[in-house]
């Protein structure tokens, strides 16, 4: 496929399925802008990574796709932030339903401290999941790529695993509570070289039925795992550092051809 | 892509990001936040009430006869409670004359001269021990050492006494925060001083006290406060006096105990007296807290 | 020093209670018999109205305490009123316990009597309610007690709840849980091993509290199974005749002291057992 073949279809299927579509988006902590002016159309059924240098607020715009960022005091979003057309931000919407729909996996590996098992079972139990729960963990864990490691160990605390198992547990987790959509934090950016192939390997498989929007520092992860790629940039507003969206085209076109100079700079390694 | 093409027909029912306020988990969640809002109206309802009636009932009884005045012999009116303001002051002052010195030098041996040895150990599960001993214990300790030994020029119950029980009382908290502050104190801080050569003992004193000045104070003003409306500890060694304070070998009056005593009286006298001291104590030890809240967050900035 | 103290203390109340042990052995925990004119000593009232008036307030403390400091905590309201909150739960446990308890007789108790009356009538064939309340009794001082150990445990809940790790929230966030089955299935369990701990020191602070319990509890020597009752505590009774006493009686109430003191010690030595037990479980 070449390039602009890529890019041609890429643009037919954004057509077709936009899954979540800021429009405008601008986030605060009180009294201090952290992002600015962000447009940005997801597409359904791809992998899209943010890229950028520290402090663009590129995790910022991530926590902000699932409403996560109503944990932190003080912070406030400005704009729209449409999934399925529906805005997540409007008045009406149940945060808790939001992000059954979208789940997250976060920078540090954070199971909970109860058996593997539980730790499968107690989001889809609290989500109703009337179905075989022997299953459903089995089901999770394998699409996780880490059911041989656990299956022998189920009732063991999710503590006693590695890292790289604690973050894949973790996905695991996300996965059981069925969500359209998966928001990953920097998943791989505590962990060790051989577990980051796992994890990049697995989200191949998983792209093929969920949603996938990844921040990432590392930009060989993002060529390797992305379809889309977003680069957010600080730039020096009126007072204080804010970020903002510089680019967003297919990742090829990121790291071959960027329209934007700061693009050239950040992928070809000149600062960041 | 199954997910995708079911959608549009799905979106209205199943997608929705609507709140539903009828379903079970929303109706638990505000049941529950219903709880807890209750539970915090009822934990705070009586520090208002407290505060209200002491407040109204006490401080519309001051006057500045009461202020200086002696209490009345029980049956008759007028009075004052000056005694006890300045009984109160004296003992929690011998107090704090003792408790300071100890427990800050007690603080600075755990912090500084042995964080982990077997000593350091045993003290500091003594501290967490002596800080769970009730009160009164420390009265009936200090009653047998001192009261019943007469053992300071074969006075009985004496201001002094008091003043050592509450001291009992400060001791442990004393330690406590100054242990807790001067393992907070980085050991660069330390290190710098060392390095330049300063002794251990200098650098103590010039180097690490000073920066862990702030919360040691706090907790040693909490601890005042905390001594200074004490009643157990007193009642048998302090006992009470209706007259001005004759020396710290004699029995003294404190407010604390001058409540006790007179809230039990049938004398309408006597209780406005409870109450009126009980505004003077609560307004002397609100005043205190905040100092030290203010002192708290002076070392934060 | 703080050992010197300790020690001075334990021999201080071992020396004083020597005759009374002596005299009287363990039958003094069990038998309900307070008579200085006669010199016979059991300390069973004082035992039970420790333990009845410390554990019956806990009960009802605990869950409110708890629920305050998720109130507290949890970004249920603005930050703002939450901090005020603290702040006047912090300055409830500075309220010296005597002006709570010249309140809690000429304020709270003639407020309650009523409740507690109708308390007796509807439930009186309990052995519990089986007395006519009559001011003060044991009713009254347990909830002067829940008023003085809400803010230790509201204090440490609160400390207990704020340490739970930021990951551990927003995993639970994560996956879709409301407010409410976050903090009651994963925050709560993680701060289990604080909040416990937290409430055996209240239960040593009630068992050790004096002087408003002393005030309120009406200190009568006679046993009653009613909390309607007047009764006693072991630190109200050595309030309120340590004074007094001579002879045999200051040996009594210094044996008495010695259980108290035991009481504590074994509740407070718990607490920390706890607190390290439940805190390996969960680390």
């Amino acid at each position: 496929m070449t390039l602009s073949q890529l890019a041609a279809s890429s643009q037919q299927d954004a057509f077709a399925s936009i899954c979540l579509s800021l429009q405008n988006v601008g986030i605060s902590y009180g009294a201090s802008q952290a992002v600015r002016g962000v447009y940005m159309e997801i597409p359904r059924g791809k992998v899209t990574a943010f890229i950028g240098p520290s402090g663009c607020g590129k995790s910022t715009v991530l926590r902000a796709l699932n409403r996560m960022n109503d944990l932190i005091e003080g912070c406030s979003l400005s704009g729209r932030v449409l999934f399925d057309g529906q805005d997540l931000y409007s008045r009406d919407v149940d945060p808790v339903e939001v992000r059954r729909r979208i789940g997250m996996v976060f920078q540090k590996p954070n199971p909970f401290p109860k058996s593997i098992y539980e730790n499968i079972a107690f989001g889809a139990r609290i989500n109703g999941y009337r179905g075989d729960m022997d299953d459903l963990v089995e089901r999770s864990l394998r699409k996780a790529a880490i059911w041989d490691e656990t299956k022998d160990k189920l009732h063991e605390s999710g503590y006693a695993l590695s890292g790289g198992q604690q973050q894949r547990l973790c996905i695991a987790r996300a996965i059981a509570i069925e969500p359209e959509v998966i928001l990953m934090d920097e998943p791989c950016s505590a962990l060790d070289p051989i577990s980051t192939l796992k994890i990049e390997e697995m989200m191949h498989e998983l792209k093929k039925s969920y949603t996938i929007v990844i921040v990432t520092h590392n930009m060989q992860q993002a060529v390797r795992v992305s379809d889309m790629t977003g680069f957010f940039n600080v730039t020096v507003g009126d007072q204080a550092k804010v970020g903002c969206l510089e680019e967003f085209a297919p990742t090829e076109q990121i790291f071959n051809a960027p329209r934007q100079q700061a693009t050239q700079d950040y992928v070809s390694g000149r600062f960041g | 892509m199954s997910s995708s093409l079911a959608s549009p027909n799905s979106l209205q029912s199943v997608g929705s990001l609507r709140y539903r306020p009828a379903l079970a988990r929303n109706r638990r969640n505000q049941l529950f936040t219903a709880v807890a809002t209750i539970c915090a109206a009822v934990a705070v309802l009586p520090l208002i009430l407290v505060l209200i009636y002491v407040l109204i009932k006490g401080g519309s009884l001051i006057t500045l006869q009461l202020l200086i005045g002696l209490p009345p012999a029980p049956g008759l009116g007028g009075g004052g409670i000056g005694n006890a303001i300045l009984g109160t002051i004296i003992v929690t002052l011998i107090a704090s004359a003792i408790a300071i010195p100890v427990g800050v030098g007690g603080g600075i041996y755990l912090a500084e001269y042995s964080r982990s040895g077997p000593l350091a150990r045993f003290v500091r599960f003594g501290t967490n021990v002596l800080a769970g001993v009730p009160s009164i214990i420390c009265g009936v300790f200090v009653y047998g050492l001192i009261v019943s030994t007469r053992l300071f020029f074969d006075q009985s119950y004496s201001a002094l006494a008091g003043g050592i029980a509450l001291a009992v009382l400060m001791l442990p908290t004393v330690i406590k925060t100054t242990d807790e502050a001067l393992k907070l104190v980085p050991d660069e801080l330390r290190w710098g001083a060392i390095g330049i050569g300063a002794s251990s003992f200098v650098t103590i004193v010039r180097v690490t006290l000073p920066a862990a000045f702030s919360p040691i104070a706090t907790g040693v003003v909490l601890a005042i406060a905390r001594s200074a409306g004490e009643t157990a500890p007193l009642i048998f060694t302090a006992l009470f006096s209706p007259f001005w304070p004759e020396g710290v070998f004699s029995p003294i009056a404190t407010m604390s105990v001058l409540i006790y005593n007179f809230a039990i009286m049938p004398y309408e006298v006597q209780i406005a007296l409870a109450w009126a001291a009980s505004f003077v104590l609560v307004l002397m030890i609100l005043a205190a807290n905040l100092f030290a809240r203010w002192l708290s967050r002076l070392a934060q900035a | 020093m703080v050992g010197l103290v300790l020690l001075g203390i334990l021999f201080t109340v071992l020396l004083g209670s020597r005759d009374a042990i002596s005299a009287y052995g363990l039958s003094f925990l069990v038998t309900s018999d307070w008579d200085p004119s006669a010199d016979r000593y059991g300390a069973f009232t004082a035992i039970y109205g420790t333990i009845v008036t410390s554990l019956l307030a806990l009960l009802i403390a605990v869950p409110l305490g708890v629920g305050t400091a998720i109130f507290i905590t949890e970004n249920l309201i603005p930050l703002r009123i939450r901090q005020v909150l603290g702040v006047m739960v912090e300055l409830l446990a500075a309220i010296p316990s005597v002006v709570l308890g010249l309140w809690a007789i000429f304020v709270m108790e003639p407020f309650i009597r009523p409740g507690l009356t109708s308390l007796h009538q509807l439930l009186g064939w309990l052995p519990f309610f089986s007395t006519e309340p009559q001011g003060p009794g044991m009713a009254p001082a347990i909830l002067i007690l829940v008023v003085m150990i809400l803010p230790i445990i509201t204090a440490i809940a609160r400390d207990s709840l704020q340490q739970v790790p930021i990951e551990l929230r927003q995993a639970a966030y994560g996956v879709g849980t409301t407010r409410w089955d976050a903090i009651l299935l994963v925050i709560l369990p993680a701060a289990i091993s604080g909040i416990t701990g937290g409430v055996m020191l209240a239960l040593g602070r009630a068992m050790g509290e004096t002087m408003a319990v002393t005030m309120i509890i009406g200190n009568s020597t006679n046993f009653s199974w009613s909390l309607l009752a007047p009764g006693n505590t072991i630190s109200s009774m050595l309030a309120n005749q340590f004074g007094e006493a001579d002879g045999q009686q200051v040996s009594a109430l210094m044996y008495a002291a010695l259980v108290l003191m035991l009481l504590t010690l074994v509740v407070n030595m718990m607490a920390q057992w706890v607190v390290r037990r439940l805190s390996l479980k969960y680390s």
